[in-house]
């Protein structure tokens, strides 16, 4: 009797400790999810930071005189005389009469506010209207590059800002002026990549992306869930189907540069394809996303109860015919969904893109799976590289651009298996 | 024509082969008094017949597009004479380009031999031609055997049969091109691996210490020579992954305990798909993050410690991908400590244990081989990562363990060697490819072995 006693007094003697013990095991559980989701919150925050002013562009409005002397052009539809006409000379001229302390002498000073492609700009938009010339017309030009980054970051040390005294002051009093100005980028929305971060964009990659993408899903949709159909469906029970299994199993987990090698041996060298292709990268990423597909397709079917089967045997329906009106109809959903997350998979990938060359500078849009491309997160690996600070809020911003597609791709899954899930 | 858009005439040909295989059989049957005599559905015979022009064609095309390159090269370089063609791989590509060359107007065809500027003139023919051959042979193809498909349609074709064996034959060769897939793997890496190794001695890449991938291009040339130690690329890539793992393990397994065992439902709904939002973000995001915020911030603040920082250290890259594989541990974790049946839990429960006592000394020795499964899978994914490092950690190979210094990796290595023009016959590119069948075969037996370690647990409590 007594030792019962003396054994419940141990154990509650005990209890205090344990009780504290069993408390801050739950908070290490607390602090590990804090943990996580601060680094997912930090990321956000860094990358929104970082890339929200990309979304911007700076602009210059100047009143140029169209004067044919200082531009040694008499007749704008002469291409000719336009060939030899000097653009320059009007943007400084008109900048320095907007800047009291200025002169025509500070040239270099003065050229260095607005952006290079300034004088192509004008002389393409005399060109179209000849009827300015000798008048004086308003016209909004892109700023420097170094200019747009110095209006976003003045009071941030990370960025150098490559403008002299002299010019800030002139930037600070223009920006006062609202001659210059920041306005929505659409330049980044409709132009490919620049050396120029102030005339670089994102649609030659998302146009790469999209046809990459168009590839690997008509591709890799449909031999996945032909695969998964086969092995779950039809494949005799041996050693074939098993190491098949294992194949696809092994190759989920297999490091994507892996498959950029394959690309490479195999696409490029042996079949002779062009580099930098949509096309390829279509085909590297069909075989990369594959198993994923196939994995998940398997597990759709899976769920399909077996007395539809039966239902539809029962009435005399082939083997095939069960299959292909019962069982997959019923089974898409759950394999849309595992694709679309496949595919989203794909969009982010890089490592095997760089390996087939699409880490191309390319500036034009491309308009064919077999033309030069590059793919939204290489043009993010491109930019992120770049010396110029101007490209930093330019990646983060395509950074942001590509996780709005990864995250509206996933969402469209999200609703489809709640839309089309049936629990049996 | 291009071949995407001919894909798609063939395509719209299969649909047209479909609607005549139909009718066909519809006009067959109707003398005979409906379709009730046709040994099989109409439509069956309308896939038989786009089964008939879609197959042969597609087929076709795929093979012209892989092999277009191939043989107009061996066309034009068999047209140079004897005397002229080329010995080597090396030396045929290098006449390739000086042909493309001449032939884009590039090179002045006043300055070269006539054999080539012959050949300049075929390459130009062959080029601007082949897409018509192509066009004209897969058009002809799908046009002759759709025909013969509806020809041959007849009221006691059992054309249901064909059709279905003719899918399980296709869907069967969808199953294998995962096999197909491998295969082409290992080939792609073992040919130039072998390569390698007959230029490099395995003791030099297995055993040495110093990498520098660099040959001089010509003999006299000054600090090239070229090493290639796979040692410090193998150092570097632990030294990373094990960072990474230091981060992701103990954080993703007790986030999973919480969550499996102490969370509520809603916390759960709401914290998985969060931790899941980890995992969906790509990797050039996180090389982002590591090189442009960690990077500097913890070169910064060893700085301030009064330690140096190298600014790109190992540190940064390896905690980054910690972050990375955090849902990775967490979910498979997760699934693991679920499996552990609900009476080990109520058993001890009932003989007073706290929670957290039931956790730790019976579920976790009950869940451990599968967590280890877990964290070997893990560490494969470190392994082969490529993108963080490739932005974050550097391309210098030192041999140290301090985590502030700049390491190199296998992954590392093998995108800079690849990326832009590369010759196939310097060691410097079949290197990589070498460090490509390490890293694939390491990955291959950490997977076999983690999947089995998870099978078998499994098995255990099933």
């Amino acid at each position: 009797m007594s030792n019962q006693t003396e054994q419940a007094e141990i154990v509650r003697r005990s209890l205090k400790g344990r009780y504290r013990k069993e408390r801050r095991f739950r908070a290490y559980g607390i602090l590990a999810i804090a943990l996580a989701l601060a680094a997912l919150v930090v990321l956000f925050a860094d990358i929104i930071g970082k890339g929200h002013t990309g979304f911007l562009k700076t602009t210059i409005t100047l009143d140029v005189e169209m004067d044919s002397e200082a531009m040694y052009l008499e007749d704008p539809t002469n291409s000719d005389e336009v060939r030899m006409a000097d653009f320059v000379e009007p943007l400084i001229v008109s900048l320095a009469e907007m800047l009291p302390d200025a002169t025509v002498d500070d040239r270099d000073q003065l050229r260095g506010l607005v952006n290079a492609y300034s004088s192509n700009q004008l002389r393409d938009e005399l060109v179209a209207s000849p009827q300015w010339m000798g008048t004086t017309q308003t016209i909004t030009f892109l700023a420097n590059s170094d200019v747009d980054v110095y209006v976003k970051h003045k009071d941030d040390d990370a960025y150098s800002i490559k403008l002299s005294e002299q010019q800030r002051e002139w930037v600070d009093e223009l920006e006062q002026r609202g001659i210059i100005e920041t306005r929505f980028n659409d330049v980044f929305f409709t132009s490919g990549d620049s050396r120029d971060p102030a005339r670089a964009g994102v649609l030659g990659a998302i146009v790469g992306s999209l046809l990459v993408m168009f590839v690997t899903l008509a591709l890799s949709f449909p031999i996945g869930v032909a695969a998964a159909i086969y092995l779950e469906e039809f494949a005799p029970k041996n050693k074939f189907t098993d190491f098949i299994e294992v194949n696809i199993n092994n190759l989920a987990a297999v490091p994507s540069i892996i498959f950029g090698l394959l690309g490479l041996a195999v696409f490029i060298n042996l079949f002779g394809m062009p580099r930098s292709a949509p096309f390829v990268g279509g085909l590297v990423l069909t075989l990369m996303t594959l198993p994923t597909i196939i994995i998940s397709s398997r597990a759709a079917i899976k769920s399909v109860p077996p007395s539809i089967r039966q239902a539809a045997e029962g009435v005399g329906a082939s083997k095939m015919q069960v299959v292909l009106h019962h069982v997959l109809p019923l089974a898409m959903p759950g394999m849309l969904t595992g694709s679309i997350i496949g595919m989203a998979q794909a969009l982010g990938e890089t490592a095997p893109l760089l390996l087939i060359g699409m880490v191309a500078f390319v500036v034009e849009i491309p308009d064919g799976f077999f033309d030069g491309a590059t793919a939204l997160p290489v043009q993010v690996f491109l930019w992120a590289g770049s010396p110029e600070s101007g490209f930093i809020e330019r990646a983060s911003a395509a950074i942001m651009v590509l996780l709005a597609f990864l995250m509206s791709m996933n969402a469209l899954a999200i609703w489809l298996r709640k839309r089309l899930e049936r629990r049996w | 024509m291009q071949p995407a858009n001919l894909f798609f005439l063939t395509l719209a040909l299969i649909g047209v082969a479909y609607a005549l295989g139909y009718f066909r059989s519809r006009a067959l049957a109707a003398p005979m008094g409906g379709i009730r005599h046709l040994k099989s559905l109409p439509g069956y015979y309308g896939v038989r017949a786009a089964m008939w022009c879609g197959i042969p064609a597609l087929i076709v095309l795929a093979l012209w597009v892989s092999f277009e390159g191939q043989v107009i090269q061996l066309l034009v370089l068999g047209s140079l004479g004897p005397e002229m063609v080329p010995k080597s791989v090396g030396e045929a590509s290098l006449m390739m380009s000086r042909i493309s060359n001449i032939a884009s107007g590039a090179l002045s065809s006043d300055s070269v031999e006539q054999p080539l500027t012959n050949a300049a003139a075929l390459l130009t023919n062959l080029r601007d031609n082949s897409g018509n051959y192509m066009t004209l042979l897969v058009l002809s193809i799908a046009g002759l055997a759709g025909f013969v498909g509806w020809y041959r349609i007849q009221p006691r074709l059992n054309a249901r049969e064909q059709v279905e064996k003719t899918l399980r034959w296709i869907m069967f060769a969808c199953a294998g091109v995962a096999i197909l897939t491998t295969i082409g793997i290992v080939f792609s890496v073992i040919f130039e691996t072998i390569r390698f190794f007959g230029m490099v001695s395995f003791v030099d890449f297995f055993f040495g210490t110093s990498w520098s991938p660099q040959v001089a291009l010509r003999a006299d040339q000054v600090g090239s020579d070229g090493a290639f130690g796979m040692i410090p690329l193998f150092t570097g890539t632990l030294l990373i992954s094990a960072i990474a793992l230091v981060v992701a393990v103990p954080v993703g397994l007790l986030s999973a305990i919480y969550l499996s065992e102490y969370a509520n439902t809603r916390v759960r709904g709401l914290v998985k798909p969060a931790m899941e939002m980890l995992a969906g973000v790509p990797t050039v995001v996180y090389g982002f993050f590591a090189a442009l915020t960690v990077a500097p911030f913890i070169a910064d603040f060893a700085d301030s410690l009064g330690v140096g920082a190298s600014s790109q250290s190992a540190l940064a890259a390896g905690l980054v991908m910690g972050i990375m594989i955090i849902p990775f541990v967490s979910s498979l974790s997760d699934d693991v400590i679920n499996a552990v049946p609900q009476t080990l839990r109520d058993g001890s429960l009932a003989l007073g244990a706290t929670q957290s006592e039931t956790m730790k000394k019976v579920i976790f020795p009950a869940a451990l081989p599968g967590i280890m499964g877990g964290i070997l899978l893990a560490a494969s994914r470190a392994i082969g990562e490529t993108m963080i490092v490739v932005m974050a950690a550097g391309l210098a190979a030192n041999l140290t363990a301090n985590p502030l210094e700049s390491v190199t990796t296998v992954t590392v290595q093998i995108a800079t060697l690849l990326v832009g023009d590369q010759e196939f016959d310097s060691p410097k590119t079949l290197a990589a490819f070498a460090l490509g069948a390490m890293l694939f075969i390491v990955t291959l037996l950490l997977n076999v072995l983690a999947l089995k370690i998870v099978r078998k647990y499994r098995e255990q409590y099933e």
